[in-house]
């Protein structure tokens, strides 16, 4: 081959590298993007007044005296509104039949509209829900609201070739005319005196409770959870993985018994994880009886089985890359096997071992089919190192699902789930770095 | 140089050693004296450091690997059934082909022998690492450093930590597997002058392929060829007046 069809050769590729490369950063922060922009929004967000409110009444938090001056205010501000509506009541009473009839549902419905945007007026009875007792706490899901009371959605079949089109009435010109008409002007353009948003910065979002199934406040018992499954998984994973690690590299000879192990334990990792869930169920829980229910240990447990095949096999190649000349000089020594196994191989091994146990903990940290029978539930409180035996919890991979899936009002807190998937992100992220770095520093110490 | 009054300390008496089916060292016959250095020579494969890790039993980590006939260390037999290893490896030292510190602290690179041998205290750790480092004429270049990690040494630097490191446990005997092929002419010498520093102190068993270390180094030599042993007497005459025509060959270089 000619010199200059080398050098083509090798610039293409290099190019075709880089290129891969570029494309893998381009999605990487076009998949990421989304996901940290939406969950930042679980911390740093716009707060309404009834936030304030909330957070006083639920959580014991915020300045009682500015709290008490920003209501007076905003009471003042709404005084209009709902004088208006208490007016157009009146009118209606007094006024004929046909007057009611017309303007009845049209009215309750916007009567509720205002109280799901406001809360209830202050004279109402209390609500068993706390999410009833008040408007809207977040000002972009205030303005949302908002549009909905200006503005009745309906869609257009006219045209049944074609699907629906999305047809906007204002809400105005069913009052047009009456003396309730000036309200949607004032809903329109003193919105922001009625619920004085404020920018909030809510990390307290990581370590608060939840109420009223993640209405208010924030995912401690998720993260918590989480981190108890994913320790809880390497307890029994490490040990397990490494000791069988060491037999195969060191102890296992080639014999078909052998083989047979090592194609059995590369099997396992190919499992689909729901399998796994549904063997912990079936064994940890049903037949072992390691807890009555579902529990934070036969969960710890269920992953653990899960990244096992990952820490054996990584470990086992950890310690075969060690190289034989330290085996040799050890042996020579007058070590015995398992001396040098402790003291020289596994040291040197370790960056590796290392690796491949921070990379399973990331994993197990963000299992949901796993821990779907066997750990997980949609609400609880933060659980004690003991209750760990016998409660199930909380965690941030099943609760991210059952926010976006089951949860009865899925819209309306979309926002805990983007800060849940969020912060999962940003843990597994974390982790993997802390595997990094330390190998890094693992590998210079082992390096000199 | 006196070998007559030397007292044998190694010997073996019809020792083969086989991998397997195939038979590497063919029913040997030598006697190595006390305090003196013998070099075993040989073309590649021709069973020398075979012959060499089965002194201290290393060949054990080879499966497959079997000995017959005697081999005696001071009259102890090598292969008998409960041979307790591990005291075994305390009286024969080894130093391998390429310089194989552990990816430890000097220290505790010297100190690695001595622990598995019971010795705990750090006063008394902290002597022997001195003394041998002095020993090994590795101890004014890493006296300041003891608790840097030993990869960061030079390679020759290396391999005189290895033996530092192998006299750590005062054996009677020290192995070495071709212990410079890996070093540059400078970190050769310096071995090579220890190696003649330890005449006396230390029986040595060293195999080379560079026949005129074998010539500057040894008091006796033996020459290997194809899992037997072809010649063994003093390096002078080896080299002088080979009385086998393969060992003429071998030294004057027509093959190997």
């Amino acid at each position: 081959m000619e010199l200059g069809t080398r050098k083509l050769l090798d610039r293409s590729f290099t190019s075709v590298g880089f290129f891969a490369i570029v494309l893998m950063s381009v999605s990487l922060v076009i998949l990421l993007q989304p996901i940290l922009a939406r969950g930042i929004k679980s911390f740093v967000f716009r707060g309404t007044i009834e936030y304030r409110e909330m957070m006083k009444e639920q959580f014991g938090r915020g300045n009682g005296k500015a709290l008490a001056r920003d209501l007076e205010e905003v009471r003042i501000a709404r005084q209009r509104l709902y004088d208006l509506l208490d007016s157009f009541e009146e009118e209606m009473r007094r006024s004929a039949p046909a007057f009611r009839k017309q303007y009845r549902s049209d009215f309750g419905e916007l009567e509720e509209l205002i109280e799901e945007l406001l809360g209830p007026r202050k004279d109402a009875r209390e609500k068993a829900l706390i999410r009833m007792r008040y408007g809207q706490t977040r000002w972009d899901r205030a303005l949302i609201k908002q549009h909905h009371i200006l503005y009745l959605v309906g869609y257009d079949y006219s045209d049944p070739s074609r699907m629906g089109k999305k047809v906007e009435t204002p809400r105005a010109e069913f009052f047009a005319g009456t003396s309730l008409e000036p309200l949607f002007g004032i809903l329109e353009n003193d919105l922001g005196k009625m619920m004085k948003p404020q920018v909030v910065f809510y990390w307290r979002f990581l370590f608060d409770g939840s109420k009223d199934a993640h209405f208010f406040g924030g995912i401690w018992p998720e993260m918590l959870g989480t981190l108890y499954l994913a320790l809880g998984a390497m307890i029994f994973a490490i040990p397990l993985g490494v000791i069988t690690a060491i037999y195969l590299a060191e102890y296992a000879g080639r014999g078909r018994f052998v083989g047979l192990l090592r194609t059995c334990i590369s099997s396992l990792a190919g499992v689909p994880s729901i399998v796994f869930g549904l063997f912990g169920l079936a064994f940890f829980i049903n037949t072992m009886h390691v807890s009555s229910s579902k529990s934070v240990l036969a969960g710890s447990m269920t992953l653990a089985l899960l990244v096992l095949p990952t820490i054996i096999r990584a470990s086992e190649e950890a310690i075969l890359a060690v190289p034989r000349g330290y085996k040799e000089a050890s042996m020579s020594l007058g070590a015995s096997k398992w001396y040098t196994i402790m003291t020289v191989i596994l040291p040197a091994a370790m960056p590796g071992i290392l690796t491949s146990t921070i990379i399973s903990l990331g994993r197990a940290a963000g299992e949901t089919a796993p821990i779907i029978f066997t750990a997980a539930v949609s609400i609880g409180k933060p659980l004690g190192l003991l209750e760990t035996l016998s409660q199930p919890t909380p965690a941030l991979p099943w609760n991210i699902y059952n926010l976006a899936t089951e949860h009865e009002a899925v819209d309306e807190i979309r926002h805990v789930q983007y800060g849940m998937v969020f912060t999962l992100v940003v843990m597994v992220l974390l982790l993997n770095l802390t595997a990094v770095l330390l190998r890094a520093r693992i590998s210079k110490r082992l390096r000199g | 140089m006196d070998i007559k009054g030397k007292r044998d300390l190694l010997k073996a008496e019809g020792f083969s050693i086989f991998y397997g089916e195939n038979e590497a060292v063919r029913k040997i016959d030598i006697e190595i004296p006390e305090g003196l250095v013998t070099s075993i020579i040989g073309p590649s494969g021709c069973g020398k450091s075979t012959f060499l890790r089965a002194v201290n039993r290393m060949n054990d980590l080879i499966p497959g690997c079997r000995a017959a006939g005697n081999l005696k260390l001071d009259g102890q037999d090598l292969y008998t059934q409960g041979l307790d290893v591990v005291l075994l490896r305390k009286e024969v030292g080894m130093v391998f082909q390429k310089p194989n510190p552990f990816p430890k602290s000097v220290f505790d690179n010297i100190a690695f022998g001595p622990r598995i041998h019971g010795i705990r205290d750090r006063s008394k750790l902290a002597e022997i690492v001195e003394k041998s480092l002095l020993q090994a004429a590795l101890w004014d270049e890493v006296k300041d450093r003891l608790g840097d990690n030993a990869l960061g040494l030079s390679g020759g630097q290396q391999q005189r930590l290895c033996i530092a490191r192998a006299i750590a446990v005062k054996p009677k005997i020290l192995l070495m597997d071709e212990p410079a092929s890996a070093l540059d002419p400078r970190s050769t010498a310096r071995i090579e002058d220890l190696i003649a520093e330890f005449k006396g102190d230390y029986t040595i068993l060293i195999v080379t392929h560079n026949m005129q270390q074998a010539a500057r180094v040894s008091d006796l030599t033996a020459f290997f060829y194809e899992g037997d042993l072809i010649e063994f007497g003093e390096t002078s005459q080896i080299f002088t007046k080979p009385k086998e025509k393969q060992t003429e060959d071998y030294i004057t270089g027509r093959f190997g």
